[in-house]
């Protein structure tokens, strides 16, 4: 007996949570060193590296700005989303 | 964008310390594994049927029986050969309170599986109610501070000594301040025959009532203040992972709207269990007692 099963992994990401957004984080390429600890903590997995940069996805992120209290080489910096 | 096991898109808080301690175990664990979830936040925001956010095999049962679940997907899979890591995981309320019967149960069966507490010290899914794990003086909605009492009067309880009781192979804190520590832990339980426990420090914003960015930075200072040892016990000795600085408990406390009626008189009784905590833990350590045959 089984109550439901879902079939489609990951499919919660049609889930779009980025609205849910009052601070933008912002990435500085020129300081940034690629080291990652941003991905490493952020809890909606939308950091990814490329070419040595952290890319911030903006369709999911939720704006907790983790990624800028541990960026070691004060890369991030924050925006106010207007409405 | 998404990880290996969990994708974007899941509904935990802006700052969830606990999304990122469940990734972090199920990226160190790999792709050949069997999940049960106890009932919480990382059920009800990963999987509002009939979506999910995870990439690997996933079960939710009941808030009680994650952990007996667990122990049955265990014994089919050694029926059918295969060797498929096992892992229930809940939090405080899944595991040390409704859950403890069911996590004792397979302690003491001794089910090859890995059971993972992560803990945010109450029930946040259902409104910040007091749980075993809460600890002392923290306020929640049912252990709310006034001028008499002042947030919880019970100590945290410490479900490692409860799994080292039960004579199991593996047990070890840890925080997500800490993730290399952490990833290391899981991946030496992931090669231990038997049950092995870990109990995992997952700040909440949400519940504690601090700024979001936070997250990382209470899960650092708890272990620099002393207040949350790292240690392992494998087959009863116990080692100290990482000595902390004994940083300033206000250091901790600050910040955090569950501690914002805090007296120096607390701050003074907390301090010193934590000291005299330490030099037991050290003692143990030293003189490599084994916890497992403790009467």
């Amino acid at each position: 007996m089984v109550g439901g099963v879902v079939t489609k992994v990951g499919s919660l990401d049609s889930n779009k949570t980025g609205s849910w957004r009052s601070f933008r984080p912002v990435i500085d390429r020129e300081k940034c060193i690629g080291c990652g600890l941003c991905k490493k903590f952020c809890p909606d997995v939308c950091i990814e590296i490329k070419d040595k940069k952290a890319e911030v996805d903006y369709d999911y992120c939720k704006g907790c700005l983790i990624c800028k209290s541990v960026c070691p080489v004060q890369a991030i910096s924050s925006e106010e989303e207007e409405k | 964008m998404s990880s290996e096991v969990i994708s974007s898109g899941h509904s935990a808080c802006a700052g969830c310390g606990e999304i990122i301690g469940e990734r972090m175990v199920l990226e160190a664990l790999g792709k050949d594994v069997i999940v049960c979830q106890a009932t919480g936040c990382m059920e009800i925001t990963t999987t509002p049927y009939p979506r999910t956010a995870f990439k690997v095999p996933w079960l939710h049962v009941t808030f009680e029986n994650a952990a007996s679940a667990a122990s049955g997907i265990v014994e089919a899979d050694r029926k059918l050969g295969r060797n498929t890591t096992v892992v229930a995981i809940g939090g405080d309320g899944g595991m040390m309170d409704i859950g403890v019967r069911a996590l004792s149960g397979v302690m003491e069966r001794g089910h090859d599986l890995m059971l993972v507490v992560t803990d945010n010290e109450a029930y946040m899914n259902t409104g910040i109610q007091r749980s075993s794990g809460t600890p002392k003086y923290a306020a929640t909605t049912t252990t709310p501070a006034g001028s008499v009492v002042p947030g919880k009067r019970e100590w945290k309880k410490s479900i490692s000594r409860i799994a080292i009781a039960h004579g199991i192979p593996y047990v070890a804190t840890a925080s997500i301040g800490f993730p290399e520590d952490l990833v290391a832990k899981v991946k030496k339980a992931q090669g231990i025959k038997g049950p092995k426990l870990l109990h995992i420090y997952t700040p909440c914003p949400v519940g504690w009532g601090y700024d979001s960015s936070k997250t990382v930075y209470y899960a650092k200072k708890i272990v620099e203040t002393g207040l949350w040892p790292l240690y392992e016990i494998e087959n009863g000795k116990l080692t100290i992972s990482q000595r902390p600085t004994f940083a300033p408990l206000e250091e901790y406390f600050t910040g955090q709207k569950r501690y914002k009626h805090i007296k120096p008189e607390h701050i003074k009784e907390v301090s010193e269990r934590v000291k005299a905590g330490w030099k037991e833990l050290e003692k143990q350590e030293k003189a490599g007692v084994d916890l497992m045959l403790l009467p």
